[in-house]
């Protein structure tokens, strides 16, 4: 595991095996057995080829067109859910766009989310209170030792359970939580979005300012100047989006009809597999946190007490850091599944990739496209996500290293 | 109509796989056929509906469209218990049918031109007049789909009811909030805990649904239709001869209606002088001889399953649990559209 995420691609070739000159790199190519080699190719490549032409012959005889046309397609289905609009009518493309968005928004809060309870029930597992540690400990064994598809099932019918719209529990003034979701103000949706846009990129510019100020002012060397720049070169356009678009409005939820109307709604669905996912994660995350902090050996710990630091402060400056070392690793493959894990949405009805590729295929007949699709981007979040671990533990250990 | 859990990926994957292998030996005369008679055995998708299929208490598969199966092993192998009834749920059902899976699906398909065309299905006679219903809570008060603006409702993934109910609500530019969901105890269990306020499907389904309810009282199917669901025997295109034998299998139960033939006096109609009768039956065998069938099939259908009325009133009549009535699905000569092309 550890390997997997340190070190880079290599190809792998015995030392002692590397023959010279061109004739020699052939061989070397080639390998030991050529005819065996050669055998075993050719025959791979004969079922390839069979496979093909009786799918080719298969769907010609189903008058079947293979092709992504359909992409361009009218959609006529409705999707509950989306952070971007999509109507009935719009295309496939932008339906199946709409399916991704919801799965990366899904994941990425999961993601995030799963991380921060997981470390917090990590460390709180090793806690020297008894009652603490052990409630952490069976909580962890329960929700690592049952299916995560029941896990949904059990928290989609735990929100389902609250009270309808008409009988919503209002927690805060303008909050309200029922069976249709958690509805909260808003800003309201007409022309406001590019101010909305255009507020939340110039609020996320200043926090990268302020940190890469203060980063600066602490660290020795002066970082992240081309991230002051870009995050300067922002902040003007982005005042004014935030100015151009019409007059920022927020909308309370109301009681209209048969739902809950304005504001955001956090729909159940959505709550129930976020929750879900980040539960199950964390559990995982909690153990492999645990693990990470156990390895960091017992001197280094006493040796920051015997300096006097407050006990926080040895986990945050002394064993956090070293453990950080086995955790980051381990906890991209967390990541990973619990962003292919986000799948078993379909189950309880959240619209997501899956279940939009699904019905896609189910109404165009397009199947070995949207598999191929399906397949396409799941490898791609993946390999984004496996990314993002490789290039903050390169980063950690960069630092190390200074 | 109905189904079951989470193998989307799995069906799919084997739609891919079966495309290239399961039908690997192409033969020319009809390559299902072909392969039905080398097993012995017809393989047929249903869905899970008391009613329309459902297995019994001793595992034995009963209902309106298992009797159609049953009726079909007649036909090809004399034995009405040479099927296999197996459940897929809406979203596998079709892709399960490309793929060789199934020889034909019985689970209540709606015809449609997209599937003929673009999904490349044949489809044998329409065997149940559907429409799209709307199941609501009694204590909404809501009268007619209309009403139903701004309301949230629950549609079943993979049936065209996901289709209908949008085009519905664009029509008269109203808005709803979708809930797609693919299990069907999910799907039951959105209405009665309030998630959704209605449930949208074909009509009968959601009949059938509202007696399983816990509290079906509270619960009303609204009388509109949003959609035309003619109920049909859908097939692979690519084998004409199995798609007519399951037309004249259909057939041959609705014409044994309008000759008032039953499983229970379908012997004395043997004796009958009735030229057109001696050849339904298959008294007069030059007919059979002709078609390449056993001349007495249709004997042997009512005899094994009775005629269509019996089919329906057995599973689904007025006298069962499911209640009902023949409506659309009486015979063309009573005011209905349920008609048999003549055998001869």
């Amino acid at each position: 595991m550890h390997g997997a995420f340190e070190g880079r691609l290599v190809h792998y070739v015995a030392p002692d095996r590397k023959r010279p000159g061109a004739r020699g790199r052939f061989a070397d190519w080639v390998g030991e057995r050529p005819v065996a080699q050669l055998l075993l190719f050719v025959g791979l490549a004969g079922i390839g080829a069979l496979l093909w032409t009786a799918l080719a012959t298969n769907l010609a005889r189903l008058g079947l067109t293979p092709g992504f046309a359909f992409l361009g397609h009218a959609a006529n289905f409705e999707i509950g859910e989306a952070p971007i609009a999509y109507a009935a009518g719009d295309s496939y493309g932008r339906a199946i766009l709409a399916g991704l968005a919801n799965t990366v928004l899904v994941s990425a809060a999961g993601c995030l989310l799963a991380t921060i309870l997981g470390v917090l029930l990590g460390v709180a597992r090793l806690s020297d209170n008894p009652l603490l540690s052990g409630t952490v400990a069976g909580f962890i064994e329960i929700v690592r030792n049952t299916p995560l598809l029941l896990q949904l099932f059990f928290w989609n019918a735990t929100l389902h359970a609250l009270p309808g719209p008409r009988q919503a529990f209002a927690p805060l003034p303008g909050v309200k939580l029922s069976n249709r979701g958690l509805a909260f103000p808003w800003f309201s949706d007409d022309g406001s979005s590019p101010a909305v846009a255009g507020a939340t990129l110039a609020l996320l510019a200043l926090v990268g300012l302020g940190l890469a100020l203060r980063r600066r002012r602490r660290g020795p060397a002066p970082q992240g100047g081309a991230a002051t720049a870009v995050g300067l070169a922002l902040l003007g356009p982005a005042f004014v989006a935030a100015l151009a678009g019409a007059p920022l409005a927020l909308e309370l939820p109301q009681l209209a009809g048969f739902n809950i109307r304005g504001g955001l709604t956090l729909t159940p669905e959505f709550a129930a597999l976020l929750i879900g996912l980040t539960v199950n994660a964390s559990a995982g995350i909690a153990e492999t946190v645990r693990g990470g902090i156990l390895s960091v050996p017992r001197g280094q710990w006493e040796a920051a007490r015997a300096v006097g630091l407050p006990p926080m402060k040895v986990l945050r400056l002394v064993v956090l850091p070293q453990a950080l070392r086995v955790i980051v690793p381990v906890l991209a493959s967390s990541w990973l599944s619990l962003t292919k894990n986000s799948s078993l949405a379909v189950a309880i009805g959240f619209p997501d990739l899956v279940s939009i590729l699904n019905t896609t295929a189910n109404v165009t007949g397009q199947s070995l496209e949207t598999i191929t699709l399906m397949m396409g981007l799941y490898l791609t979040l993946s390999l984004l996500v496996s990314v993002t671990g490789n290039a903050w533990n390169e980063r950690r250990l960069r630092r190390e290293g200074r | 109509m109905t189904f079951q859990t989470a193998r989307h990926i799995l069906a799919a994957g084997a739609f891919a796989l079966g495309l290239g292998a399961a039908s690997l030996p192409a033969a020319h005369a009809g390559p299902t056929l072909d392969a039905i008679k080398a097993r012995g055995l017809i393989k047929v998708g249903v869905g899970t509906s008391p009613g329309f299929f459902a297995p019994d208490s001793s595992g034995k598969w009963q209902g309106f469209f298992v009797d159609f199966g049953r009726a079909l092993a007649v036909t090809v192998f004399d034995d009405p218990n040479k099927v296999e009834f197996t459940n897929s749920s809406p979203q596998q059902r079709l892709p399960a049918l490309q793929s060789g899976e199934f020889d034909i699906l019985l689970s209540g398909v709606t015809q449609t031109i997209n599937r003929a065309f673009k999904l490349g299905f044949h489809f044998g006679p329409v065997v149940f007049y559907d429409g799209q219903g709307l199941l609501v809570k009694k204590s909404l008060g809501v009268t007619k789909a209309a009403d139903l603006d701004g309301a949230t409702i629950g549609i079943q993934s993979g049936t065209t009811g996901e289709l209908n109910i949008a085009d519905f609500f664009r029509k008269t530019k109203k808005k709803f909030t979708p809930v797609v969901i693919e299990e069907t105890k999910e799907f039951h269990k959105a209405l009665e805990s309030g998630r959704v306020d209605a449930l949208t499907q074909d009509a009968s389904d959601l009949a059938i649904a509202r007696t399983q309810l816990a509290k079906p009282d509270d619960f009303v199917l609204l009388p509109e239709r949003l959609s035309k669901e003619p109920l049909v025997p859908a097939v692979r295109a690519g084998d004409d001869r199995w798609l007519e034998i399951v037309n004249w299998t259909v057939y041959a139960t609705i014409q044994a209606e309008e000759f008032g033939i039953t499983q229970a006096n379908v012997d004395e109609f043997l004796k009958s002088e009735d030229p057109g009768i001696k050849r339904f039956l298959g008294v007069d065998k030059s007919l059979g001889e002709a078609i390449g069938l056993d001349p007495a099939f249709a004997y042997k259908i009512v005899k094994a399953v009775g005629n269509y009325g019996e089919i329906f009133d057995r599973n689904i009549g007025p006298k069962t649990k499911v209640g009902f009535e023949r409506g659309y699905n009486q015979l063309w000569t009573k005011g209905g559209l349920i008609y048999s092309p003549p055998f001869r």
